[in-house]
């Protein structure tokens, strides 16, 4: 066990039925730091998360949170974790205090209404807290869920696509808001679809398929990956994107906007690859980007999974 | 805060129970207005033909006609002596404890008052709370006699043959003298209606929210399936009382059903059955996977405890087997409860075996619910 680590496991594997949903994923997260946990829907990453708080039985896999057993002691580690949910799953038909109330309750917060009041205010929900958290709105929504989850002051937590469906400004608030708890000292584990917010992160891993394809800070994750990309303007992107595919040396030739961004393995091979079309559009070389790094991986788990 | 169980967390759920039963105005509504509804309905009565009713026999006579009369009673079907009483006191007290319907009394020199032309007389007491179980069985009796005897009357007996009735026949009905079968279906409304929506309300309690997610959030919360099942089970008890409540009031003043018993006593023991019914209806909607499933379990419960209860039919009157089954279903005893209270005037110890026996069923139920419970999702 060690202190600086809020999550330290090895091997978390889940099946349903004969599907591995979650292929032996190891994971360490220092204390107070912001790690992110990315992949394309169904890749696993809520079961995985559902595994560290006890919601579901490891089929294999062993390790801690926060100290505690993962596999033993879940009712220790749920005490001290928040857990926001993909899908928003407080009380519809309960008011935000009553909700507030609740969860004070569940966890035993000593001086309950003082703590509520407190979480009221500094969420800006004060005036709003006898509306039903059914009539709010998908972002009001997102700030009464995380305020029940820090209600009983947890070490961790744990947040399924915080984000998914709330306005960019609302985004913004929310993530200079985990910063600033994270500052405090309180670790999280975010999963999230968007680049910037991944960007954003201390640290993140990237899951395909149940199998965890890479992971490290933003940089690292881009330099292990030992890609090269060019990206493209003017004439016409979609012709030139078909005609790339599939040519050796290219593994992929994205749009971005008015850009395409051609990237491969191999720099000798790509620069090949490309050199018939250059008179024809602006190219320059840049550095990848998260994106690209992601997509390349993806492609690749897919080549891998179609080839077992 | 304790490990297996903590008052503040089992507090929370009852509070929170409490007002999402507030808030929901439907089902709050169906609540009260069900037993209204089965009330009317129910308002009139369901007849049958039960036979083999359980009888005692107090016989202060050993003569050949005092035997050749209860083979005769027997054979006809409707009588099964299951017991022989020596005095009178015990007779009653059988019949309060229904552990019999009718007892028989020869009274002492009936074979020598009947050769004598006496006129001796035949005593049947008959629980009549359930005018539909024992009417049948009394109406047979008059011309049983008459037929019974006649291979007696032979011979030097003819003189009696002779003579329009050699015995003299009184029946006395018991408890429900003027045989209103409101008096039996009504009270027995109360356990048929607390059955039905108890059941059903908690059994969508766990599937609904498993339905509509919350589930998820509750169960990463550090949380005790006794603290999870109690909780949702207590503050149906409150709509449980309003129920009984209702029913007595429309008993009382639509039905005139007479209220001989103590009816403190009867809250007291409806708090049992209840508590019974939410517990069979929580450990349901921990079996169940969605609402659908939920509901079709408390129908699967509450069609034998309507069928083989005794509400729909004399309890007696059933064959063994659905009897057996009827003596393990909460509502049984508790028909017997109400019935005993409102009509017999029954106290605690008359009905504590009753009791005991929803109690138990309460107790299974809930451990099973506690132990199928699942602390996690897969
Ligand atoms: N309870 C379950 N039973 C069967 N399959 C499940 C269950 N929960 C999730 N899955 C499957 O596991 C895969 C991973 O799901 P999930 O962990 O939700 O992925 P993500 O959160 O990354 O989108 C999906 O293909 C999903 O269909
Ligand atoms: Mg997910």
């Amino acid at each position: 066990m060690s202190e600086e680590l809020a999550i330290d496991v090895k091997g978390m594997t889940k099946r349903f039925g004969t599907r591995t949903v979650v292929n032996k994923i190891d994971l360490q997260v220092r204390r107070g730091e912001i790690y992110g946990f990315l992949g394309p829907n169904g890749s696993g990453k809520t079961t995985f998360i559902r595994m560290l708080c006890g919601l579901l039985k490891a089929d294999e896999g062993s390790g801690t949170c926060l100290g505690f057993d993962v596999i033993k002691q879940s009712e220790e580690i749920k005490k001290q974790v928040g857990y926001m949910t993909q899908r928003f799953s407080f009380y519809e038909d309960l008011s935000i205090r009553e909700n507030l109330d609740f969860v004070a309750r569940m966890y035993g917060v000593k001086k309950r209404e003082e703590t509520v009041n407190a979480s009221i205010k500094r969420l800006g929900l004060a005036g709003r807290e006898q509306q039903l958290a059914g009539q709010l709105s998908g972002g009001w929504k997102q700030r009464l869920a995380l305020a029940a989850c820090l209600i009983h002051e947890p070490k961790l937590l744990l947040l399924d696509e915080p984000t998914a469906g709330v306005d960019p400004k609302a985004r913004r608030d929310f993530w200079e808001q985990i910063h600033q708890l994270a500052a405090e000292g309180l670790t999280f584990l975010i999963t999230t679809h968007y680049m910037d917010e991944a960007e954003r992160c201390h640290r993140l891993a990237y899951i395909a398929y149940g199998n965890l394809l890479t992971r490290g800070t933003v940089q690292e994750v881009i330099d292990s990956a030992h890609l090269t990309t060019w990206s493209v303007k003017g004439g016409d992107l979609v012709k030139l994107a078909g005609e790339l595919r599939g040519k050796p040396g290219v593994h992929q030739a994205v749009a971005f906007g008015t850009m395409l961004h051609v990237s491969g393995g191999d720099e000798k091979a790509l620069e090949q690859a490309i050199a018939p079309f250059r008179n024809d559009h602006e190219w320059m070389h840049i550095r990848p980007g998260l994106e690209d790094v992601f997509i390349h991986l993806m492609d690749q788990s897919k080549d891998n999974f179609a080839a077992e | 805060m304790n490990r297996y169980f903590s008052i503040t967390r089992f507090l929370a759920i009852i509070i929170k129970e409490f007002i999402q039963m507030r808030r929901d105005r439907v089902t709050f509504g169906m609540m009260v207005g069900i037993p209204l509804l089965q009330l009317l309905l129910f308002g009139f009565a369901i007849n049958s033909d039960p036979k083999h009713l359980p009888a005692a026999v107090l016989m202060n006579d050993q003569g050949p006609q005092a035997r050749t009369l209860l083979s005769a009673i027997r054979n006809s079907g409707y009588y099964e002596f299951v017991q022989q009483v020596h005095s009178e006191d015990e007779a009653r007290e059988v019949l309060e404890h229904g552990e019999v319907q009718f007892v028989i009394t020869i009274p002492q020199d009936f074979s020598r008052d009947l050769l004598r032309g006496d006129k001796p007389t035949l005593l049947i007491e008959a629980d009549a709370t359930d005018p539909a179980a024992t009417s049948n069985a009394i109406n047979i009796m008059r011309p049983l006699l008459t037929t019974a005897l006649m291979n007696d009357f032979k011979g030097p007996l003819a003189y009696l043959a002779q003579s329009e009735a050699p015995i003299d026949l009184r029946i006395h009905a018991l408890y429900n003298p003027e045989a209103v079968t409101q008096y039996n279906i009504v009270p027995g409304l109360m356990g048929v209606v607390l059955t039905m929506t108890m059941v059903m309300i908690t059994a969508l309690a766990i599937t609904r929210e498993r339905e509509r997610g919350t589930m998820e959030n509750l169960l990463s919360m550090p949380t005790r399936p006794f603290e999870v099942l109690l909780g949702k089970i207590i503050p149906y008890m409150f709509v449980g009382y309003i129920q009984v409540t209702l029913i007595l009031i429309a008993a009382h003043f639509l039905f005139h059903v007479p209220m001989i018993g103590n009816l403190g006593l009867l809250f007291a023991a409806a708090f049992v059955f209840i508590a019974a019914n939410l517990a069979v209806g929580i450990t349901f909607s921990t079996l169940a996977t969605n609402q659908l499933q939920a509901v079709q379990g408390s129908f699967f419960f509450f069609l034998p405890s309507l069928l083989l209860s005794g509400f729909m039919f004399p309890f007696r009157g059933m064959p063994q087997w659905a009897q057996n089954i009827g003596e393990v279903l909460p509502l049984t005893h508790f028909l017997r409860i109400v019935r005993g209270v409102l009509l017999k005037g029954n106290d605690f110890a008359d009905i504590s075996l009753q009791l005991w026996q929803i109690g138990l069923f309460a107790i299974i139920a809930l451990v099973i619910g506690v132990f199928r419970y699942r602390q996690t999702l897969d």
